[in-house]
């Protein structure tokens, strides 16, 4: 198990593009919103919140395809799954490998763009967890869209069609700590739910998606 | 550790394409499927590794003793052979990489990346991880393509060490392996009839007698 | 004889054939029936003028698009757990049919939303719980599409339904959260039973079968649809192997 996820983040870091790509896709979205939305800087604290959840989102997005596609294309998750490691376990360390990529360094920067969409004072630490508890349901839930479309052509718009309705739920609880957070209210109900959901779906969607994987590789 | 299968129906796709295969591989022994392209020589193979269930019959295999090698070796282009093997090796909780290298003749390419073999070396290094895996029976799909004549023989040599050390090996393959201790199977007359108990070849819940 | 007979192909032709034109004649008059009785034969609501009478059409619609969903978890269940194709094919029929229940429900909300709120959309709990069971319902039929091999369609899909199902219910649980959190008293009610009387329930009460017959009618049509293309594809099949 530490084997496969010492062995895809060397992949990822090899390969380059992955995480980098998430992370140039997040600070073009904190940009790009000023600049359609206005300079003001009441406007952007009040929205801050909800753009960064939304462009963490959006970036973590962009990968969830590469979470089996590769292995698919090359033959090795048809090896993964003939060998004795449950593949439950599999798509959880594979999740767990596209969150260190992706969700990992989404948390650690938005801080900075915290900054250009001028979020409140008191937001910054909010932000910070809620990111860092909220996006491993991220990288969970769509190792559950990539294991449904594994395989399939086309299957990369349709793995966004079937994930963002899921991602429903974590945004409106990770948005509602940092809003919170930002007017300076008690967070702990939508943390505590935020955290509930993540620990929900690492704990069951694993099965789910590796029932998936084993539906499309016969 | 003996395989044997018996009666097995398999499908592609919903369509059943074998059926009433049987056969026993004691340790020892290789058997060589032999069949026209199309007549499910993959799919078999599949059913016997577990990656797809069957549609009848009855695969007996004593624990987890399988090791797949399917027609993509599921190498990856950015390690270098010894961290595609050392993968494995821990995957399947051996140390065998060295060994597998030297047998294999890998062991000048040991750190170049998989990105820069040839089609044969990268065939050899996939078949290397049947070494590693340390499992005793092989099942291996269509193993010597691009391979050339010399690593043919060098595979061959491989399978005979393996089938010596107590092992056996189920290969689907159109050409000659040399391999003396090897039988083999036609599969031509398991091909499914159209109308049979388990469905034949199409799709079963619909195709049959209706209103 | 049990349940699970129907669950054949064959048996449920020839059991559809027979049950589909009752279904079909009592859908009909119990919608021809309670849509003439609900928008003519009730008076105007004291507050909201004639626009209440949207609600034959859309309390029935929206009921039935929650149903649908709840019938294809079902249907998805049963196909996962006894394997019955007929199973997995009513719940594939059935999702177009419960997403356009969804949008009707969702434009009639629009349609009595303008002249009571001024506003086509407002971002209240329930109106965006729909959105987001129409986002569902779109997820649920493009993987179906996607997917060449019908078997392995109806396992994706069986699974995505019920992964579907537990997220669609905290969605609903936290778009709850997410308008009352910060945004009180901004929500306007779409809660109907508290003003509707009696004269309005009864024809309400037809509408509502009339939909459910509706939905039972098309879903029955859709299936036998799908059974009998599944059927031309296994003959084919057939055809070419010889």
């Amino acid at each position: 198990m530490i084997a496969l996820l010492l062995r895809d983040m060397r992949l990822a870091m090899r390969a380059g593009g992955g995480f980098g790509l998430g992370l140039a896709f997040f600070l073009l979205v904190a940009v790009l919103v000023p600049l359609g939305v206005g300079p003001e800087s009441a406007t952007l604290a009040k929205i801050a919140p909800g753009i960064l959840w939304v462009g963490a989102l959006l970036a973590c997005l962009l990968s969830l395809d590469r979470i089996f596609a590769l292995d698919f294309e090359d033959g090795s998750l048809d090896l993964l799954v003939t060998a004795p490691i449950p593949l439950e376990g599999v798509v959880a360390v594979k999740a767990l490998a596209h969150w260190t990529v992706t969700g990992l360094p989404l948390t650690l920067v938005a801080p900075v763009l915290g900054v250009l969409l001028n979020l409140p004072e008191a937001g910054y630490f909010w932000l910070v967890v809620s990111l860092g508890l909220g996006t491993p349901a991220l990288s969970v839930i769509g190792a559950f869209g990539a294991a449904l479309t594994v395989g399939l052509k086309r299957g990369g718009l349709l793995l966004s069609l079937l994930v963002l309705p899921l991602y429903v739920p974590t945004l409106i609880f990770g948005a509602e700590v940092v809003k919170r957070g930002a007017d300076g209210m008690a967070t702990a109900t939508p943390l505590a739910l935020l955290a509930g959901i993540t620990a929900g779906a690492a704990a069951l969607l694993p099965f789910a998606s590796a029932a998936a994987i084993r539906i499309n590789l016969r | 550790m003996e395989l044997s299968v018996a009666n097995l129906a398999v499908a592609r796709g919903g369509v059943t394409v074998l059926e009433g295969v049987s056969f026993a591989l004691p340790p020892g022994r290789a058997l060589v499927l032999r069949g026209a392209n199309g007549i499910g020589k993959t799919t078999l193979l599949r059913t016997v590794a577990g990656l797809q269930p069957a549609v009848a019959g009855k695969i007996s295999v004593g624990g987890e003793a399988i090791a797949y090698a399917a027609h993509a070796d599921g190498l990856k282009a950015t390690l270098t052979v010894t961290e595609n093997l050392a993968f494995w090796g821990a995957v399947y909780g051996t140390a065998a990489v060295e060994d597998a290298l030297t047998r294999m003749n890998l062991s000048d390419l040991r750190d170049r990346q998989a990105a820069n073999l040839s089609a044969g070396q990268k065939r050899r290094l996939g078949l290397a991880r049947l070494l590693v895996t340390g499992r005793p029976i092989w099942v291996l799909d269509e193993p010597t393509v691009s391979l050339d004549a010399a690593s043919v023989a060098l595979f061959a040599d491989v399978v005979r060490g393996h089938l010596a050390a107590g092992g056996a090996a189920l290969i689907a393959t159109h050409i000659d392996l040399g391999l003396a201790e090897a039988e083999e199977l036609e599969l031509g007359p398991f091909r499914a009839r159209p109308a049979s108990e388990n469905g034949g070849a199409f799709d079963a819940a619909f195709g049959g007698d209706f209103a | 004889m049990s349940l699970w007979e129907y669950a054949n192909p064959q048996k449920f032709m020839q059991l559809s054939r027979r049950a589909l034109p009752w279904v079909t004649v009592a859908a009909t008059l119990c919608l021809i029936g309670g849509l003439t009785w609900g928008f003519f034969g009730t008076p105007d609501d004291y507050k909201q003028g004639s626009t209440v009478k949207i609600i034959y059409l859309h309390v029935p619609a929206a009921m039935m698009a929650i149903n649908a969903w709840v019938m294809m978890l079902v249907a998805s269940l049963v196909w996962l757990i006894r394997r019955h194709h007929v199973s997995a094919l009513a719940a594939k029929a059935a999702a177009p049919v419960g997403l356009t229940f969804t949008l009707i429900a969702l434009a009639t909300g629009a349609l009595w939303g303008q002249p009571m709120w001024g506003t086509w959309w407002a971002w209240d709990p329930r109106l965006t719980s729909f959105l987001i069971l129409t986002l569902f319902y779109l997820g649920y039929i493009a993987l179906w599409q996607a997917v060449d091999d019908p078997d392995t369609a109806a396992d994706l899909t069986g699974v995505l339904c019920i992964v579907g199902s537990v997220f669609a219910l905290l969605s609903r649980y936290a778009v709850n959260f997410w308008n009352q959190g910060l945004h009180q008293g901004a929500s306007l009610s779409l809660d109907k039973k508290e003003n509707v009387a009696d004269v309005f329930w009864f024809p309400l009460l037809v509408c509502i079968a009339g939909f459910v017959l509706l939905f039972l009618t098309l879903v029955l049509l859709r299936t036998r649809t799908e059974i009998r293309a599944r059927r031309l594809s296994a003959l084919l099949a057939r055809e070419r192997m010889g």
